[in-house]
Formats: structure tokens, sequence, C-alpha cells
């Protein structure tokens, strides 16, 4: 069921970026799987109520990777489908970067390293209030060059937040070049690990993977999630290219990656 | 003013679970009495003001009142960016409480200069400065801030202000508070912790001998349209801020009359010159150096 949900969310986003003539396809299509395994099956939601008090929270840090929430959040009822056609539009709500005037978008981010503290704050409100929902943060590897983000794991161990999950979409692309020629961050899962978190080393693509992930907890320990992932997974022409951080798909390119999707679906 | 500060926060954390108050490991020998009777609603960010910062709106996003409390510089120009996007942009209910505003820490150098606050924080439409002058002030700010939800900036002096106000005055966004009134049509009109100051002028100087005093602790960008119908009563309004003149308050009153050129010439800006910034030393005598003089 995810599986088919993550072809919607991959084809939905390829649209809106078409239409848009928007950047960034290559991080959403990275992300997909991991979006459509919350959002169809791991996250409690409410597409009548989104501030329903016992909803599970979701945080897109890399609020870059947009599309792929906000086609999940329209196949999961939150708005009409049809909203999804104004993505990029002067005074759309559906702006380039996740906003928080969308139904079910908890938190409008743009800037990175701000997704992580914003959730250890909820995530510690739960636990001051003893709720028993969970918050996802879902982070760019690129991402994890900010600083902030490691203040807030530093943050969310000592005070043990095992309400937290942070998943790294780990695709090994940032903006402008491989993440190993920018700023190499490994050993990643050592470094989050003697950070005092527990740490899933998973394939980002693979959705029995990621139902297991999420579905694991370690008492007063937050969750890290690394998500092996390829940067335009589903379309071969944009799998692993820096340059589809930028380009936006013309109709030929369009067509071509629709119909690979197609195929990888059947 | 530290002091009110805590006291007044403890009596309202007894009656409201939602109050918590964050400290970026600062605040010794003053949280104390707060962190032993909430322990639960007390934490100390370490020296992490980005997190510190984004974890305090968060938590607010769930509901809570939260104060984040450090001195001089830290919980705002350290995380100007976690103020701007993740505190007003989206009406998080945090206040951000820095003690030590202006020059309280001269002597620790540059890097605790207060100075340059209200710059940064005028800047950012729904942020609400609270200033007060003296600790009755105080209180009517934080009772103000309690009852009205948002993003919020106080910033107050360290210790031992003495009260200037004979009691707890009514505080109202954009709105003077009448201190002292004296026999000419020209007045004083401070913010922060420049009242006693401002005061001494007109006890003990000849050219502010007869001038009123007026305090306005709560201000901000969304209370300029109150400002000109205020300044048409006077011949002559003389602000007074410890902070620089660029981006201050008096350049807040200024562009408030933007378009009123008639009432701008009324207005003149007691305020601190930049050579401050290369200075060093006790607050009075840097207040002095950068023109807080009569």
């Amino acid at each position: 069921m995810t599986i088919k949900l993550a072809a919607r969310i991959r084809r939905s986003a390829l649209q809106m970026v078409y239409s848009a003539k928007a950047s960034h396809i290559g991080s959403a299509l990275s992300i997909a799987d991991i979006v459509a395994v919350l959002y169809g099956n791991i996250m409690k939601l409410d597409s009548l109520n989104p501030s329903n008090p016992t909803r599970d929270r979701f945080i897109l840090s890399k609020g870059h990777a947009c599309v792929a929430l906000y086609a999940a959040l329209a196949d999961s009822c939150f708005f009409p489908l049809s909203d999804l056609e104004t993505y990029g539009a002067d005074h759309s709500k559906l702006m380039n970067h996740v906003s928080h005037s969308v139904p079910g978008v908890e938190f409008s981010t743009g800037s990175l390293g701000h997704g992580l503290p914003y959730g250890v704050g909820k995530a510690l409100g739960a636990r001051i209030k003893k709720l028993s929902w969970r918050t996802f943060v879902l982070l760019g590897d690129g991402e994890m060059d900010e600083g902030s983000n490691w203040e807030a794991l530093m943050f969310a161990a000592h005070h043990r937040l095992d309400n937290l999950v942070a998943i790294i979409d780990y695709n090994k692309i940032q903006s402008m070049d491989t993440v190993s020629n920018t700023l190499g961050i490994e050993p990643l899962a050592e470094k989050i690990n003697a950070f005092g978190c527990v740490v899933k080393e998973i394939d980002g693509h693979d959705h029995n993977q990621l139902i297991n992930a999420f579905s694991s907890y370690s008492e007063s320990k937050p969750l890290v999630i690394i998500a092996h992932t390829v940067k335009g997974k589903g379309v071969s022409f944009m799998e692993n290219k820096v340059e589809w951080h930028y380009k936006n798909p013309d109709d030929t390119q369009l067509a071509l990656a629709l119909a690979e999707l197609e195929e990888l679906n059947a | 003013m530290r002091n009110t500060f805590i006291n007044k926060l403890i009596s309202a954390a007894e009656v409201n679970d939602n109050i918590v108050l964050v400290v970026g490991d600062l605040g010794y020998s003053v949280v104390e009495p707060f962190a032993n009777r909430f322990p639960n609603r007390f934490f100390n960010a370490g020296v992490a003001e980005q997190n510190m910062m984004g974890l305090c709106a968060g938590l607010a996003s769930e509901g809570f009142h939260v104060f984040v409390y450090s001195i001089a510089n830290f919980p705002t120009f350290r995380c100007a960016e976690q103020i701007r996007n993740d505190v007003v942009y989206h009406n998080n209910n945090v206040t951000i409480v820095s003690v030590g505003g202006g020059l309280a820490y001269g002597n620790l150098g540059y890097s605790h200069h207060a100075i340059q606050d209200y710059a940064l924080l005028r800047s950012m439409p729904g942020m609400l400065i609270a200033s007060p002058g003296d600790p009755n002030e105080v209180n009517a700010s934080i009772t103000y801030l309690l009852q009205n939800p948002q993003p919020s900036y106080l910033r107050i002096g360290k210790a031992g202000e003495p009260n200037i106000h004979k009691g707890i005055p009514l505080v109202k966004p954009g709105k003077w508070i009448k201190i002292l009134r004296g026999s000419n049509r020209k007045t004083l009109l401070c913010t922060g912790a420049t009242m006693e100051l401002a005061l001494s002028w007109i006890k003990g100087s000849a050219k502010y001998a007869d001038y009123s005093l007026y305090s306005l602790p709560l201000w901000g960008m969304q209370y300029k349209h109150m400002q000109a119908v205020q300044v048409m009563e006077w011949e002559s309004v003389v602000t007074v801020e410890d902070h620089l003149v660029d981006g201050g308050f008096g350049s807040w009153m200024l562009e408030s009359l933007i378009n009123h050129s008639d009432l701008i010439a009324r207005v003149s800006i007691k305020a601190l010159d930049s050579i401050v910034c290369s200075m060093v030393g006790k607050q009075k005598m840097l207040n002095e150096a950068g023109g807080l003089i009569v």
C-alpha cells in the first residue's frame, strides 16, 4: 500500500516541479518512500482535525523537498488534490519551501538546521504533559553540517527523549557536490551513537526496513534513522545527479520520467 | 529588576502549569528558586543558543508560555534566525528575557554590550518589545505578557534598580506612561533602564528642570501608529535609551512619524554613540561617554 503511495508522491512531485518550474526534485524523490511510510503506515493522523492533540508530529526540516510532503498530505485528504496544481503560484499556500499555512504542516522551514531543535521542543512538551504521541523530524544529509542539529542531538539524548525520531535522508549529495567532497560527515552512525542516540541504518527506499525502524523503540534514548537513499530515486536520468537539485524537467523529460515511474510501479 | 522578574514568574507558575523557564547556562543565584520549585518545568539548555531558541519555539507550539533567559546578546543575536523564523514567524508564545540590557555589563566588554538588540528585534513583525525601566514596570510588563500570548522580548537591567513608579503602573503597548508632570510642554520619554537617569536629569539640571517624564515600556513595529497623536501633545519630546541611535527607540519614534513631517522636528534623540563600542568600563562611565549626559 505504501509502495503505491510513494509512486503517487513521486508522480505529483514531478508534476508540481514541472508546472512551477521549481527546483529540488532530486531531494523530493529521495524522501518519497520515507514520507509514504510515515503517512501511509506509521503516523497517527487526523486530516479532519489537523491540530488534533493526539496526532503524531512530523517536521520536514529539509523544507526544499516540500513537494513530497504536499503530495502526501493531499493524498491523505488534508486538502484537495487539485490544490497541488497551485504549487509555487502567486498567493498559493503551497510555496516552494514547506509552509505551516498548509493544513497538516507543523512547521515552516527553508533555512536548514531549524527542524530538529523545534522537534526537540515538541518532544519535550509531550514529555512534560505525559502524552504518548511521537515527533518525527526528517533531515537532509547536507543539513548535518549545521551545528544546531548537533546541539539538538545532545539535548535530546541528555533529556532521554525517547519520543523523538530523527530521520536523516542520506543520499550523499548536497547542494553543490557530494557530501564527502563538501564537508565529510562520516563516520555518521558512530558520531550520532556517541552523542547518546540509538542509530538504525537502513535502505531508505525499502518499505519493510522503514516500517521496522520506525516501529522500534529504545527506552530513554532518541532514535535516529540513517536512511541510505538515492537522490532522484525512481527516474534514471535524475539519480545521483547534483544538477537535479536545481533543474526542472522539460516536456520530454517529464514524459520520460512519468513513463519510468509507471514502469517501476507495474 | 532580575529578582522582580523571577519572583513574578514563580507566582505566575504556581497557578499556570504551562509556564516553562529555559536558561542558556546563565542565571546563577537568580533562577534557582524557580528551578527548585518547578523542576519539571525548568531546563538549562547549556551553552547552545540556537537549539535553545528552537526548542523554546517548539515547546511554545505545544501550548507552553516559554520564558528563555540569558544575558546580553546571547539569547538574541546568537540565535537571531531562530527568533525570526521559529518564534516570530510562527507566532509562538516565547518571551526572550535578556538581562544586562544596555551597558549594564560594561566592564565585560563589547561581547556583553547589549546596545543593538532593539534594532534586531524591532525589525521583526509581531515582536513585542518590553523594556521596563524599574521593578514596578517589570511586574506590570510580565502581567501583560502573561495575559497576551505572543512573541516578546523582555529586556531588563541587572539588580538594584530603584522603583520610580509609586505603584505598579497600568501598561499598554504603544502607550506612554506618566511618571512626572513638569511645568512646560516638553517631555523626556524613556524606555529601558534609563528611567533613573532621565529622572536625574530633570531633578539635577537646569536644562530639563521643567520637563515632564514619561516612559514607554511596551512597544514594537505594530504600535507605531499610536505615536503621532501622543507626540502632538508636546512642543518637544526627547527620547532616552541606552542603545545605539541606529535602529533604536528614538529611531523607531521618528519612523512612526514618517507621515507627519510637522511632528518630526519635535523629536530629538538621546541615545548612545557608537564610540562606546570600542570602550570598556562601568555602565555610568560608558553611558556618559556615549552621550547620555545633559
